[in-house]
């Protein structure tokens, strides 16, 4: 399968050098366009993955809606770029991105050096079809319905807590 | 099992869950939301409190493993509901006085209890974080409620910014987690916890996991937002955040390592559980010498009380678990009572706060001074208050466990605590008045604090009570 | 089903956590903050996915679920306090904003 490497390939380096970028761009706006780029190539793994529910909603709502909520308060507060990411407090942000690069290390080594070995074959796998919507729907309805109905809650403390922090009147 | 006893168990969560919506429908409905809500909300925790621990010796398991009642997690549901029904008893004219009094604070409460109760029944990795983010998400939003004032939107970011940051630990832990386990079920990987954590992969997710709630309990390395936030946020909102908020946290923490704690499996975080109790003891009492802002210096005490019921969690074993959670029920209501008192010699505008404003309060009103008296005898650990049993049964622990460095370096740090908190009883008795203060009267707020006050005296004169019930309910 | 090792997988979605994490620690925006936390669950998900599919259970998928929820409900929250903040400081820059010492 030539093809599934080299969408691999590119879809993996897009995400590798969006996420990069994201966090070295000055521009706050570049670093949410990079975002979206970012979550568009993800979305193309999880195709990859077999995950097609999880990569529409991927794209329908971190992409379309979460970041789109990002890039209205970018534009409503209209921010300055930071031209000096690594000028200011050098030797504590040097500190920052050395414990991530031993974090990546130690992660990445981790995940070669003990990478769980699928128990099963391929076959059974591809008949359980996990990434259906089927199949999550069913999930979702029967084992998980309890956080299922507390993510209800979530959602309505959420929103009764943004429209007290960003509407309500005071005398 | 029939549902009818299903719904019976649950109904304390029946009752919140109702409840928030009845809230918010009269929130929308009428006018007098404001007065009619706090009593409601006061009604539902204390039911819900009452049912939890009526039905303690209940422990069943729900939803298919998803969920457990009964046994400690009716004792965490106790916690949380009495805890939060003080603070709103408190924060009644507390909101009020501050200009921010709408009925949303209520149902916020309610919510994050909500959460407060769904984290410590969780028997599945799923309902732990939807608990945990349920909870975070209100008490954001709780920090930073008055958002006219400074303080209050800036604790807010903090709170919010780190919040999320631990919660991008622990979603990567649980993924790591899932990967090696197989399963998100916590008596899977409870069952087979010896196995797995053989696994460094198991180990790293496990890791990333206990760091993101050591944040949530304000443990040393991870306890920056700590200060700020605590003296930002409202008074009561402090009082609940540091006590029940904390309790949520260990109550995770305590069903993770379950196996640990039960099976006399090695505990592979004992060395990174000492160095960040010992760090955290010496650090909250020594930093907390030097504040003259008694929110802030309540605040590196609360570091290091989260570094006492770390030594329980160093000491990985069944004493340990039952000292942990005496301990918090002890916290809960000494530290909610100490914030109480704070909340009724504030100012309007968050004046009043230093420690200055605190001499010859005992001519002033010597009820305020004789409670808060006894609640800074209890931080200290001093003997006939809940306080000391509860660093009292930890540190027992602790020897028990070949641990007996890290009971000293607790009795040490407990020594040096005693200064910051005989201070301000020193204030109180022994210096004149040099401010004009004028505490206004509050009936609620002075009741949350006698109702605490007597609580921390029951738990201390008779401390088996509680502690023999939760020794008890551990065997399941 | 999946010719391309776990491990590949597993990679980016590590890269992608360290990205974030370097970038919350060395950016000063706070909305560009959020946005590294955002990588940082993005990541997560990756890797649920990633386990989900390759031991063909479902539940990893759904967990990716209530992260974008949790996602959506964090974000709404989030920059509502951004928003209030702006009003009264007007700078989201996290060290402009220390009345207290950060």
């Amino acid at each position: 399968m030539i093809l599934e490497y080299i969408l691999f390939a590119i879809l993996g380096l897009v995400a590798v050098v969006t996420s990069v970028a994201m966090i070295t761009r000055p521009s706050p706006v570049m670093s949410a366009i990079f975002l979206v780029l970012n979550f568009f190539a993800l979305a193309g793994l999880y195709l990859l993955l077999n995950a097609q529910f999880i990569a529409v909603v991927q794209v329908i709502v971190y992409a379309g809606a979460i970041m789109v909520l990002f890039l209205f308060v970018l534009m409503l507060l209209n921010t300055d770029s930071e031209h000096a990411i690594l000028k200011e407090k050098r030797k504590l942000k040097f500190i920052g991105i050395f414990i991530a690069v031993l974090v990546f290390i130690q992660i990445g080594y981790i995940v070669f050096y003990s990478a769980p070995s699928d128990s099963v074959t391929k076959e059974i796998a591809e008949s359980i079809n996990a990434g259906k919507i089927e199949t999550i729907g069913t999930e979702l309805y029967t084992t998980y319905v309890l956080p299922f109905l507390a993510s209800g809650f979530l959602l309505l403390g959420a929103t009764i807590g943004a429209i007290v922090l960003a509407m309500k009147k005071f005398e | 099992m029939t549902a009818n006893t299903e719904i019976f168990q649950l109904l304390p969560h029946l009752v919140i869950g109702v409840g928030i919506v009845l809230s918010v429908v009269i929130e929308i409905s009428t006018k007098k939301s404001e007065s009619i809500l706090p009593w409601f909300t006061i009604l539902i925790f204390v039911f819900a409190g009452a049912h939890s621990i009526i039905n303690v010796y209940d422990y069943q398991i729900l939803f298919g493993g998803m969920y457990a009642i009964g046994g400690v997690t009716a004792i965490f549901n106790f916690i949380f509901t009495i805890g939060a029904a003080i603070m709103v008893l408190n924060a009644v004219d507390y909101i009020k006085k501050s200009k921010m009094n709408f009925g949303e604070f209520y149902i916020l409460v309610q919510s994050s209890v909500l959460g407060m109760m769904l984290m410590a029944g969780a028997r599945d990795l799923f309902m732990i974080f939807i608990g945990l983010e349920l909870m975070s998400i209100c008490f954001y939003v709780l920090a930073g409620i008055n958002r006219s004032r400074m303080g209050n939107t800036e604790a807010a970011l903090k709170y919010f910014l780190l919040g999320a940051f631990a919660t991008g630990f622990i979603v990567f832990g649980i993924a790591l987690i899932y990967g090696t386990a197989k399963s998100t079920s916590i008596d899977q990987i409870v069952f087979a916890y010896e196995y797995f954590i053989t696994d460094v992969l198991f180990l790293t997710g496990l890791a990333l996991f206990v760091i993101g709630f050591l944040f949530k309990i304000a443990a040393f390395p991870f306890h920056m937002w700590v200060p700020d936030v605590y003296q930002g946020a409202a008074t009561p909102v402090t009082g609940l955040m540091s006590t029940t908020g904390k309790a949520a946290a260990f109550s995770v923490l305590i069903i993770i390592l379950s196996a640990v704690f039960t099976q006399n499996i090695t505990n592979n975080f004992e060395i990174l559980f000492a160095v960040i109790a010992t760090l955290s003891m010496l650090y909250g009492s020594i930093v907390a010498i030097a504040q003259d802002n008694l929110k802030r210096m309540l605040a590196y005490s609360s570091i290091a009380h989260a570094g006492y019921m770390t030594i329980g969690l160093a000491a990985g074993n069944i004493e340990s678990v039952s000292g942990i959670i005496f301990y918090l029920t002890a916290y809960a209501f000494m530290n909610l009572g100490a914030f109480g008192v704070i909340a009724l010699i504030e100012g309007s505008n968050e004046e009043n706060l230093d420690i200055n404003s605190y001499s010859g309060l005992n001519s002033k009103s010597p009820i305020l001074a004789g409670f808060m008296a006894l609640f800074m005898f209890a931080l200290a650990g001093i003997p006939p208050m809940a306080g000391f049993f509860g660093k009292y049964y930890v540190f027992v622990a602790s020897i028990k466990a070949d641990l007996t460095w890290l009971a000293i370096v607790g009795v040490f740090s407990s020594a040096i605590s005693v200064y910051f908190y005989l201070r301000v009883v020193v204030y109180m008795y022994f210096k004149d008045s040099t401010s004009s203060i004028i505490i206004k009267n509050s009936f609620t707020g002075l009741l949350a604090v006698i109702i605490s006050g007597l609580l921390v005296l029951v738990f201390g004169i008779l401390p088996d009570t509680l502690f023999s019930i939760i020794t008890s309910v551990l065997s399941y | 089903m999946n010719t391309i090792p776990m491990e590949y997988y597993l990679l980016i979605s590590a890269f992608m956590f360290s990205v974030g994490v370097t970038g919350v620690l060395i950016r000063r925006n706070a909305i560009v903050v959020f946005m590294c936390i955002e990588l940082m669950l993005n990541s997560a998900n990756l890797a649920l996915v990633t386990f989900s599919s390759f031991l063909g259970d479902p539940a990893g998928q759904v967990f990716v679920f209530f992260v974008m929820t949790v996602a959506a409900a964090e974000a709404a929250v989030g920059l509502a306090i951004i928003i209030a903040i702006f009003r009264n400081k007007l700078t989201v820059n996290i060290d402009e904003i220390n009345i207290f010492k950060w």
